[in-house]
């Protein structure tokens, strides 16, 4: 008898505590972030698909198309062609493709990269139609974003 | 010609009772969702009006232009029938909540009975509307809303024997007039008919959860296990109706509960009271009952049933049993 009243108020006691804990959290601020209205910055070391980095001299690349990134990279994603330009020492990028479809983040791209070409871009707001919308042309969107 | 003035005075209570359940079971869905929503601190609806308040009617004009189903092999008469038998109680129960002392349709000499028995027509709806749907997720459903609410309704209605003791009457507005003049003359405090009469509110919360199917009772829409229970094979508004009539059922539950333990439309400080009253008590009632639909997960199938049989309805008794002693020796 004792042992059946004792488990009904610890029973009742702990239903109680467990709406208290509730009814805490009810008036406690909200913690969710309002997207699309609110956006948080992504923390430095976020991995969106790589971009190339703006020579802060030239206002164009830094790429000296060694190679280095296509080679090192495990899913065959990144596809570089340069050209020798007259009177210039290095080569020249003509064309930065990368097939983010392909792409797993792993980052040996950027780890290899021997002049500081590449970086991580914050970009994770991504949606397209066709696979094709992800096969990206890293040179073009360069000069998109210098404007 | 002139008109009656009662056949006036129906129809007015008959638009307002059932715009007066409509409203509630619109916005009792957005009080949820909001509620819901702080209590696993995020905002909840907030993108359709101020406040997501033009939510329930987005939601309503979705359900009401969605195509009504019915389903090859159904009982075609139980099926369409269900959510009506659902719907139409809960609306009738109205008829008798007195909202003040003025303000009730009809004022009937046994309207705690009125009220009991329309609520456990609602138990049939469901059941009937499961068997019709000819879906074995809605059969499991059925058979669990019966058996819950067969342990559930005894608990309940031994708890409401004890109230009609110790009041004398069944008409309610005369159970909520010996209640006014103070939250120490609630029927919630009245220690001196029995000392567990707050254990006996509590049965009776408990009880009302149960019966209106609510969480952690809600074991005939538990949706993880069984689609929705008996509304699974239900489209748009048959649905809908559905999900009206629980509400509704909800808000008869705290009126009841209001009612027959906290007072009905009196103020606990003796000022002004008034159908503002009740309606503050109802809806924190109400608040009540969806703060604990977001605390406590679902139970099991046998712990609800053991909930009933072995604590509710031992205790219910020794309170009968309690308050009949103390009534024959403290009030002669």
């Amino acid at each position: 008898m004792i042992g059946y009243l004792n488990e009904i108020f610890s029973g009742t006691w702990s239903l109680f505590v467990g709406l208290g804990i509730t009814i805490k959290y009810f008036f406690k601020p909200v913690v969710t972030v309002q997207y699309p209205r609110e956006v948080l910055t992504m923390t430095p070391r976020f991995r969106g698909h790589i971009e190339l980095v703006r020579d802060p001299e030239t206002g164009g690349d830094k790429c000296i198309v060694c190679g280095m990134c296509q080679k090192a990279c495990p899913s065959g994603c990144i596809t570089v062609t340069g050209d020798k330009v007259e009177g210039a020492k290095k080569k020249a990028l003509t064309r930065y493709t990368l097939d983010f479809t392909k792409c797993s983040l792993c980052g040996l791209c950027v780890e290899g990269c021997p002049a500081d070409a590449i970086t991580f871009s914050k970009d994770y707001n991504l949606a397209g139609p066709t696979k094709e919308t992800y096969v990206f042309d890293l040179k073009k969107r360069l000069e998109e974003r210098n404007g | 010609m002139s008109v009656h003035p009662e056949v006036i005075r129906l129809l007015i209570f008959l638009v307002g009772i059932i715009a007066f359940a409509a409203l509630n079971a619109a916005y009792l869905v957005w009080l949820e969702r909001k509620e819901a929503g702080h209590i696993q601190r995020r905002i909840g609806p907030k993108e359709v009006g101020w406040f997501g308040l033009l939510q329930p009617l987005a939601d309503g004009i979705k359900l009401m232009t969605k195509q009504l189903i019915v389903p090859a092999g159904v009982d075609p008469v139980l099926f369409r029938i269900a959510p009506i038998l659902v719907m139409i109680p809960a609306i009738m129960s109205f008829v008798t909540i007195p909202f003040s002392d003025t303000l009730v349709a009809r004022n009937l000499d046994i309207g705690l009975l009125a009220v009991f028995a329309f609520a456990s027509v609602n138990v049939l709806g469901l059941l009937l509307g499961a068997w019709g749907s000819r879906n074995k997720y809605a059969v499991i459903s059925a058979a669990r809303v019966v058996s819950q609410n067969v342990a559930y309704e005894i608990p309940m209605l031994v708890t409401v024997v004890t109230m009609v003791m110790i009041s004398h009457t069944m008409n309610l507005t005369k159970i909520v007039g010996q209640q006014m003049g103070g939250f120490w003359h609630w029927n919630f405090f009245n220690l001196t008919a029995s000392p567990l009469m707050p254990v006996a509110f509590l049965i009776f919360f408990v009880c009302m959860l149960a019966e209106t199917n609510r969480a952690p009772f809600d074991m005939a829409e538990a949706e993880s296990e069984l689609i929705a229970g008996a509304f699974t094979e239900y489209p748009g508004m048959g649905f809908g109706v559905f999900f009206m009539g629980e509400y509704a059922n909800i808000v008869i539950g705290c009126s009841m509960a209001t009612i027959l333990f906290l007072g009905g439309w009196d103020c606990p400080f003796g000022l002004y009271p008034g159908v503002h009253w009740f309606l503050l008590k109802m809806y924190l009632l109400i608040f009540t009952v969806i703060w604990i639909r977001w605390t406590y997960p679902r139970t099991t199938f046998y712990g609800l049933l053991n909930l009933s049989w072995k604590i509710l309805i031992p205790i219910s008794f020794f309170n009968l049993l309690l308050t009949s002693a103390m009534l024959k020796v403290f009030k002669p």
